[in-house]
């Protein structure tokens, strides 16, 4: 379980804004299951630190992307939760789409170097 | 949003603190669900979080924004450093608010009267029109036979309306006094051609502009509401006007003031002269307003018109009054071309006022700045920028000069309240100016300016200083470096020539109005009171009527006790100029053809020259017993004897005037008619000749004359209940009005002058007494070693007047550059006057060495062992 010196885990830039976007589809979270959401879902490989995660919270709600409320976890504590706001869902779209062509576009320049090897 | 941000970030940093708590919970119970103790779950927890005051750091930073937070800082800093010293900011504040105040107030007035466009459509179309007469005037008033063939022949215009003066008595109603009101006679299309429709009622017709039609008028929104209660139901109701029925047709808007605002009645000028007259080409008597058609400029306007002008001279070659071209100009330039100059030249002096506020307020700084060198050098030595010092500089002056600004926006209000009330001319821009957007954005950028001035110039002389000197300058030893000191006298001396330009315009204009107030009109003007009486319509059409009123008004005036002599003439010197009439002289041979003389027509009875005390010169008065048709002498003044009879004597000789003969039986002295002019020549003949209808009653009296305006406006009404009498003003009195001009610039002027000489002299005492305090320990030493206290007091005086002196001759050179743009105010005056020169120096010199004084006594009394004890 020694995720934190795994040296590849390192998010893309960018991209932490967009998977709390695609985490919050299922419905409201607050910080700490987004964060063991998006860990989960990536096998462990990636990790979210939580540095990051709170600082990009606050700048989604800034943009309206996500509105947040503070109400009772699942284990009945205190906690604030985000929502995904109609504007945020578009701009999921957006970036999701932006993404896959980003993807498509890399794969396509790493499939042709590695036939010639 | 990131304001918002900027705003809330305290908020958003607890609750991000409770988030971070929430989830320290979260994971340590997970963390124990996986089986952990207590703690160790606790701090694994806190490991997986990592460093908690880096996020919220983070945050924090993220809802920043940096140079507002800089900003802020700076702002709180320096609200502090002022607050803490009461005695720099108290009068920094209040010099920003004079030269604020007075610049915003200027630039109000400026802006409403000459920047802002008229209030009519399409302004910039419209055009005042004159008959470019060479001989007499390049802007001659139009006769109206000239108007009539300009409207039907030219291609430039759209439309063309003539107007002219006209008076009314409004007689009694219900009670009421009668009431003498200014109004003006136009034609029809005058308010189509300004583009303006009466608030009530309509514009007059075409059929109604003409000679015999249904007498028609409109009112002035004031008159509405003083006389009618502004009771709409006014229109189509008849009031008598001049003893005649007219039908009120409208109501003008409350804005509406053309041509000034002390038109009251507006009214259709074929139908208020008399037909012939509106024929005749050679009586130039009205003004014309123009409106140019799209895309015709002024110039063609203008040779149109001149061509056809021209036209009409070679068809009236007899008449030596026709012109033979036009001329025009913009409205709104002719609205205030008299205004235009004197309110620059204000505003320029204004403008002065403020740059020599700025400086005092430089000055300050910089005193300060040269106190805290120590703590700047400290800063520097830290790590802290330069620019950030400036900046932090700049924020105090900003704060100064924001409380200044507002307090001078509060003085500027007043002042143009004041301004508007004092303005005795009709003139309607003076009544509309308000503070509006355009004053704020004006006073916000001042104040701009003045901080960044203020402070950037105090921060150039620290920003110069060398950190290491700095800190050993700041020892106790040490007094200020030269590089400072030479600064701030600079500053001092551009101060005090800036003064001695506003002292030198002032001194001018002040000379100038002396003169023009105490020039000798030829007659008195102490204890004589002046009315004014108008004989108009019904049975005063009659001249004899006219004539046995004005006999017996006079007789009646006569015996009230207390009065030492009354007359009765057209008007009185100094009033302006009263007009003038063709005349010939029977024994001289006659004038060649097209060629014509003239003078001033004055109707006059005898004891009009006895009341004003005009000296009889030769000869004899009228004899007050001829009268209307029998009338046929003339009296006239040593001027025109002086140039119209150089070599003979012109007793006995006799006038052509009016197409009938008069003996010349008697000269008089010389008066002015208008103040700013020279003696002109007039032939007086007797109003008892009964050819005139408006009179000017003058009375004298010992004592003091305004006791006796009851009486003699009781007389009046004796005679005729519904006649009013206006203008009653004694002489001196209508002298201050015709000079309200001049002496409302020149108090102003030397207003701001003093205050700038007040600025400029607690400039030079604070630099000094600063200077004085830095140097305590250095005189100290001289004293120790032997200085004498005669030769201290001696080179602090002189230290002082270097720089007033300096300042002396910067400002007299500038002078002579400045008296340029006030040259055409001035009456009687060179621009170069050596007297007010001298004496401007003179002036300042010594408030400089009382400015000087002080500190310089103080150094020579210092004790030197307390001084060497002193930090």
């Amino acid at each position: 379980m020694a995720k934190s010196n795994q040296p590849d885990c390192e998010m893309l830039k960018g991209t932490l804004d967009m998977m709390i976007l695609r985490t919050l589809i299922g419905g409201d979270a607050h910080g700490h299951t987004i964060a063991k959401v998006i860990e989960h879902t990536s096998e462990d490989v990636l990790e979210v630190e939580q540095g990051s995660l709170y600082p990009a919270l606050h700048r989604l709600e800034d943009r309206r992307w996500v509105s947040s409320y503070w109400g009772a976890s699942e284990n009945n504590r205190k906690a604030k939760f985000y929502r995904l706001t109609a504007e945020g869902r578009k701009q999921l779209v957006r970036e999701t789409s932006r993404w896959r062509q980003m993807t498509r576009a890399i794969g396509l320049v790493m499939g042709e170097e590695g036939g010639v090897q | 949003m990131s304001w918002l941000r900027f705003v809330h970030r305290k908020h958003s940093d607890v609750e991000l603190q409770d988030e971070i708590e929430a989830f320290l919970t979260e994971e340590t119970a997970d963390n124990m669900a996986r089986g952990m103790m207590p703690d160790e779950a606790r701090r694994q927890a806190g490991i997986k979080l990592g460093n908690a005051q880096r996020v919220r750091e983070q945050l924090w930073r993220q809802n920043s924004v940096a140079a507002l937070e800089t900003a802020w800082c700076d702002l709180k800093y320096a609200i502090r450093t002022l607050m803490r010293t009461p005695g720099f900011t108290a009068p920094a504040i209040l010099v920003m608010a004079l030269g604020i105040g007075a610049n915003v107030a200027l630039f109000t007035v400026v802006w409403n009267v000459l920047l802002k466009p008229l209030p009519f459509e399409d302004p910039n179309r419209l055009v005042v029109i004159y008959e470019n007469s060479n001989d007499q005037s390049l802007m001659n008033s139009v006769a109206p036979g000239m108007y009539a063939v300009w409207a039907k022949q030219n291609h430039s215009f759209t439309s063309l309306a003539m107007l002219g003066g006209a008076q009314f008595n409004l007689s009694t109603e219900g009670g009421e006094l009668p009431e003498m009101l200014d109004g003006t006679a136009c034609t029809a299309n005058l308010l189509p051609t300004l583009g303006v429709q009466p608030a009530l009622g309509r514009n007059f017709t075409e059929g109604e502009d003409q000679h015999g039609s249904n007498r028609v008028v409109l009112l002035s929104w004031s008159l509405w509401k003083r006389r009618f209660g502004g009771d709409p139901a006014i229109v189509s109701r008849t009031i008598r006007l001049n003893t005649l029925p007219y039908t009120v047709i409208g109501v003008m808007p409350q804005w509406f003031a053309f041509p000034d605002s002390g038109t009251q009645l507006w009214t259709p000028v074929y139908d208020y002269f008399p037909a012939a007259y509106m024929t005749a080409v050679g009586n130039h008597q009205f003004e014309i307003i123009g409106r140019l058609k799209p895309g015709v400029t002024d110039e063609q306007g203008r040779a149109d018109l001149s061509v056809i002008t021209l036209h009409v001279h070679d068809a009236n070659l007899n008449n030596p009054f026709v012109s033979k071209a036009a001329n025009t100009q913009p409205l709104l330039n002719d609205m205030v071309g008299d205004v235009k100059r004197p309110l620059y030249a204000l505003l320029a002096a204004s403008g002065c006022v403020l740059l020599i506020a700025c400086l005092n307020v430089a000055n300050l700084l910089v005193a300060r700045a040269a106190a805290r060198r120590k703590e700047l050098a400290i800063r520097a030595a830290l790590g802290g920028g330069r620019l950030r010092a400036a900046a932090r500089t700049v924020t105090e002056s900003l704060l100064l000069t924001a409380a200044g600004g507002t307090a001078g926006l509060g003085m500027a209000y007043g002042l143009v309240q004041w301004l508007g009330h004092l303005t005795f001319q009709n003139f309607g821009r003076f009544e509309s100016i308000q503070v509006d957007g355009a004053v704020a954005a004006f006073t916000v950028a001042l104040v701009v300016l003045c901080a960044l001035f203020a402070g950037l110039f105090a921060s150039a002389s620290t920003i110069g200083s060398q950190l290491s000197t700095a800190l050993q300058d700041a020892s106790r030893m040490a007094s200020a470096g030269q590089g400072r000191t030479r600064l701030r006298r600079s500053l001092l001396a551009a101060e005090v020539g800036l003064t001695v330009v506003l002292l030198v315009v002032a001194g001018l204009l002040l000379k100038s109005y002396l003169q023009l107030r105490y020039s000798d009109l030829g007659c008195t003007t102490k204890n004589v009171m002046t009315m004014r009486i108008n004989l108009f319509g019904g049975s005063y059409n009659d001249p004899a009527r006219r004539v046995n009123f004005f006999a017996e008004l006079l007789e009646r005036v006569r015996a009230l006790p207390g009065l030492e002599a009354a007359g009765l003439a057209r008007t009185v010197p100094g009033s302006g100029y009263p007009g003038d009439d063709a005349f010939t002289i029977i024994e001289h041979p006659p004038l060649p053809k097209g060629t014509t003389q003239y003078a001033i027509n004055f109707d006059a009875e005898p004891g009009y020259f006895q009341t004003m005390g005009i000296p009889m010169l030769r000869g004899r008065l009228f004899d007050a017993g001829q009268r209307l048709e029998a009338a046929n002498e003339t009296v006239i003044n040593a001027a025109f004897a002086r140039q119209y009879f150089p070599n003979e004597d012109p007793i006995g000789k006799h006038l052509r005037y009016e197409n009938k003969n008069w003996e010349i039986i008697g000269i008089v002295g010389d008066t002015r008619s208008e103040l700013y002019q020279d003696p002109k020549p007039i032939q007086y003949y007797p109003i008892f000749a009964g050819t005139g209808n408006s009179g000017m009653l003058v009375i004298r009296s010992g004592r003091d004359v305004e006791q006796l305006a009851l009486p003699v406006q009781r007389v009046v009404q004796e005679l005729d209940r519904d006649l009013p009498v206006y203008n009653v003003l004694t002489v001196d009195q209508l002298l201050g009005r015709v000079t309200f001009d001049a002496s409302f610039n020149t108090t102003l002027l030397s207003g701001f002058a003093v205050l700038s000489l007040a600025l400029a002299a607690a400039g030079i005492f604070g630099v000094l007494s600063y200077m004085v305090a830095q140097r305590t320990q250095e005189i100290g030493i001289r004293m120790a070693l032997g200085a004498q206290r005669n030769r201290v007091l001696k080179q602090v005086l002189l230290d002082g007047l270097k720089p007033a002196l300096a300042g002396l001759a910067l400002g007299l050179a500038g002078s002579v550059g400045a008296v340029r743009l006030v040259r055409s105010m001035l009456y009687a005056t060179r621009p170069l006057d050596p007297a007010v020169f001298a004496l401007v120096s003179v002036v300042l010199l010594a408030v400089a060495v009382l400015a000087c004084l002080a500190p310089a006594w103080r150094a020579s009394r210092l004790d030197p062992m307390k001084a060497l004890r002193t930090d």
